[in-house]
């Protein structure tokens, strides 16, 4: 009942932090350093990883201290780092989302410049950072990085009477045809939860627009080109063809067995549009040792996102994105010498073992081992060109913007215009 | 110094403004003026005020009337939460929270939830109450049993709903089995049908205290008044009708009262159970203002629409003590 009060009074909390609070000091010596290090891994193994790598940097360097906070992603991305960096009193280490909330952080300073830092491990990574990037500066480093596909459970396409990957639209809608005559929901969607629908638009907007278009906007948020609304009547056809589970507009992205993963993993639905995590997320549905869990472990597969007819798009494009970490502007060196050995190859390689990611070092993708994310991998490896997420690239304002008019256009409340008008009106906003 | 003030208090002859706070009772060496006796008393009226409340005012300033004053401050500003606070807007936040049409939805949801409150959970909690206003076999468990729901936080409530109206869920499987399943709904998905599934869902967990509230009242109603009208030929409906209600509507007004300012700040059991959606058709305000003011990042507007639900609270508190419980508060006054 005292929401107001709650919610005003995080705020005053961090403004009178802000006055009360100093600066945690930085220094180069080899005096005691305490580091803070807040991430979004709360479940293990990311959780025991993360201790793991803490734990061996501290034993490497037996003057630093580091703690760790693991907060839920999007507490942490949404209410802990906005208040804690207004506040002064940032952790040192920090997830980092890149695109236009890093450059958000970038304009008002909070961000440490790492080009010149670390320029060794930035040439190491290669094109991987680019989402880090801002204004030819470096402000953060990727652990992970995956492309965007559909995934689908084989033994549901078999049932179907499918015998191969749809490679276009019409193939795909001839998928959904089959598995609705097979009496099998054919692609599940969160909407319920937002994101999981706008990716679909996503999808439909970089097989439409030029790269150069879809580039620029994001940093001119212009979207007079007509191939943003383009993107939107696709979805529209798409949506009218009913290829999404029932009570979709409700249904959550990883919530259990009844979220749109939840469906895919019990074998309710027989496609999900989702990124790299996904097998993880399955997992954890399901329960490691689950006779089910060991059923998806061999009936699980992944395929790009088909090819639309028309548009101006580069048909070998993908949408990804990542988990990276940035250290705050004021954090001792040694918050640097962390983040870098955090994406050193021999870290990577753990992470791709014991954390079953795809990580960024290329020296660490041969210790992959699912076949489809290196499958996924490979189709990132040859992509014309990789675009981060959209919401993620225009930043939490225009991106809610987007998501929220997109998610309009799966309840049949929005046209594919309305995308267009709600991102210009809230990037005029800004 | 020794005080005896907590014990010997003797009301001061000179001035009765003090009497009750405890004033001076050792003799004294030097006589005292009235005036300085006067003034002393106050000095120290205030004193035990602000030692006793002090603490407490400090709290209430620092976490209620600081952030009220601050999200009134950030309202005029557009503000991303992270860089500097300098772009002053003046009213635009509250222009632009008028004319966004979501926001006026949301604000509908909320007066849907308190006329719908009023219209439907008012009279089932009073007949439910008049009906167990009376002994029999089991009343404590029936009423343990009514009153459970209200014990649950609204997180639970929410998630244990969630499940039940899944497509093919619990509640959807129960319809199949008698034989409704033309009956059978999206009911969470379906943007006309979310609004009336998390009525559903309050008046199950709210109406519990309606009724134990109304109870409390019915069992201090003289029996005596009953008996007699029993004794006059009043039916049981006549005895409910002239005596016992009338004599409950105290309660009855307060209950209202708590009900409308729950139904406004609405947000712990919409937020989870339905994030507001599907696009936005069940929002209130409060979740509304969560998700621009956190999920958007867009501070300056969110706080704009904090202090928007600050005031509905604060008007619909104001008419209601005015026009609806006034009678209640003269009532109270008369009898001092």
């Amino acid at each position: 009942m005292a929401n107001i009060t709650r919610v005003v009074a995080g705020v005053a909390l961090a403004s009178s932090v802000l006055v009360l609070g100093g600066c945690s000091g930085e220094t180069k010596d080899e005096g005691p350093v305490n580091l803070t290090w807040w991430h979004n891994g709360v479940n293990d193994p990311t959780l025991g990883y993360w201790q793991d790598v803490a734990d061996d940097f501290m034993a490497a360097n037996p003057n630093v201290t580091i703690t760790i906070e693991a907060i839920q992603n999007e507490d942490l991305q949404r209410t802990r780092i906005p208040v804690a960096l207004q506040s002064g009193d940032a952790p040192d280490l920090f997830q980092q989302w890149g695109g236009g909330e890093l450059a958000a952080q970038v304009d008002s300073g909070y961000l440490m410049d790492l080009t010149n830092v670390l320029p060794d491990d930035i040439a190491r990574l290669g094109g991987a950072v680019a989402p880090w990037s801002y204004d030819g500066a470096v402000y953060g480093i990727p652990y992970t990085f995956g492309v965007e596909g559909v995934w689908y459970r084989p033994s549901l396409f078999e049932a179907a009477g499918i015998d191969s990957e749809p490679a276009t639209m019409d193939e795909l809608m001839d998928a959904v045809e089959a598995l609705k005559a097979a009496g099998i929901a054919p692609i599940a969607v969160g909407a319920g939860d937002k994101w999981p629908s706008a990716h679909w638009w996503y999808n439909f907007a970089l097989r439409s627009c030029s790269k150069e278009v879809m580039q620029a906007s994001g940093t001119s948020f212009d979207f007079s080109d007509p191939c943003f609304v383009e993107a939107g009547q696709q979805l529209e056809d798409f949506i009218a063809a009913e290829p999404f589970n029932e009570g979709f507009a409700a249904t959550s992205a990883q919530q259990g067995a009844t979220s749109s993963a939840g469906l895919l993993a019990t074998g309710k639905a027989a496609m999900e549009l989702m990124g790299n995590w996904e097998p993880a997320v399955l997992l954890g549905i399901l329960g490691p040792d689950t006779p089910e869990a060991a059923e998806l472990s061999v009936d699980l597969a992944w395929f790009p996102m088909p090819a639309t007819t028309g548009g101006k798009g580069d048909p070998t494009a993908a949408l990804g994105g990542g988990d990276g970490f940035s250290c705050y502007v004021d954090a001792p060196a040694e918050c640097a010498d962390l983040l870098s050995y955090i994406s050193s190859d021999e870290v990577q390689k753990k992470y791709a073992e014991i954390v079953g990611g795809l990580p960024v070092a290329p020296a660490a993708a041969s210790s992959v081992t699912d076949p489809n994310l290196i499958e996924l991998a490979e189709v990132s490896g040859n992509a014309g060109y990789v675009q981060l997420w959209l919401d993620t690239t225009y930043g939490t304002n225009v991106g809610g913007a987007m998501n929220d008019a997109i998610v309009a256009i799966f309840a049949g409340t929005g046209t594919a215009q309305d995308v267009v008008d709600n991102m210009t009106t809230a990037a005029a906003n800004q | 110094m020794k005080t005896k003030e907590a014990s010997g208090t003797r009301p001061d002859p000179v001035d009765t403004s003090s009497a009750g706070s405890g004033s001076e009772n050792k003799p004294e060496k030097k006589a005292r003026t009235p005036e300085q006796i006067r003034r002393l008393g106050t000095a120290r009226k205030w004193g035990e005020i602000s030692l006793f409340s002090g603490p407490a005012l400090l709290v209430f300033l620092i976490f209620v009337v600081l952030p009220v004053g601050l999200a009134a401050y950030y309202s005029f500003y557009n503000w991303n939460g992270i860089e500097k606070l300098d772009q002053f807007i003046g009213l635009d936040n509250y222009r632009r929270a008028f004319g966004d049409a979501a926001f006026v939805h949301a604000l509908r949801n909320n007066l849907f939830v308190v006329f719908m409150s009023l219209l439907i959970q008012l009279p089932v909690a009073l007949a439910v109450a008049l009906v167990l206003n009376r002994r029999f076999r089991g009343r404590s468990f029936v009423r343990m049993a009514i009153f459970a729901p209200y014990i649950l936080s609204e997180v639970i409530t929410a998630v244990l709903w969630l499940l039940i109206f899944q497509p093919h869920g619990p509640l959807d499987a129960v319809i199949d089995k008698i034989g409704l399943g033309g009956m059978r709904q999206l009911w969470l998905a379906d943007m006309n049908l979310v609004m009336w599934t998390v009525f559903f869902v309050l008046t199950w967990k709210y109406i519990g205290l309606a009724i134990i509230l109304f109870l409390a009242g019915l069992s201090g109603v003289p029996k005596d008044l009953q008996e007699a009208a029993t004794i006059d030929g009043a039916s049981w409906w006549q005895v409910q009708r002239r005596i016992n209600i009338p004599l409950i509507a105290p309660t009855i007004r307060v209950w209202m009262f708590l009900s409308i300012i729950g139904s406004i700040q609405l947000f712990d059991m919409v937020w989870v159970f339905t994030h507001g959606g599907p696009a936005g058709a069940s929002n209130t305000v409060a979740t509304y203002m969560f998700q621009y003011g956190f999920m958007r990042s867009q501070y300056g507007y969110g706080s704009a629409v904090a202090v928007i639900l600050f005031f509905l609270s604060l008007i619909a508190a104001a008419l209601y003590m005015s026009f609806v419980l006034r009678r209640d508060n003269a009532d109270e006054k008369q009898r001092r």
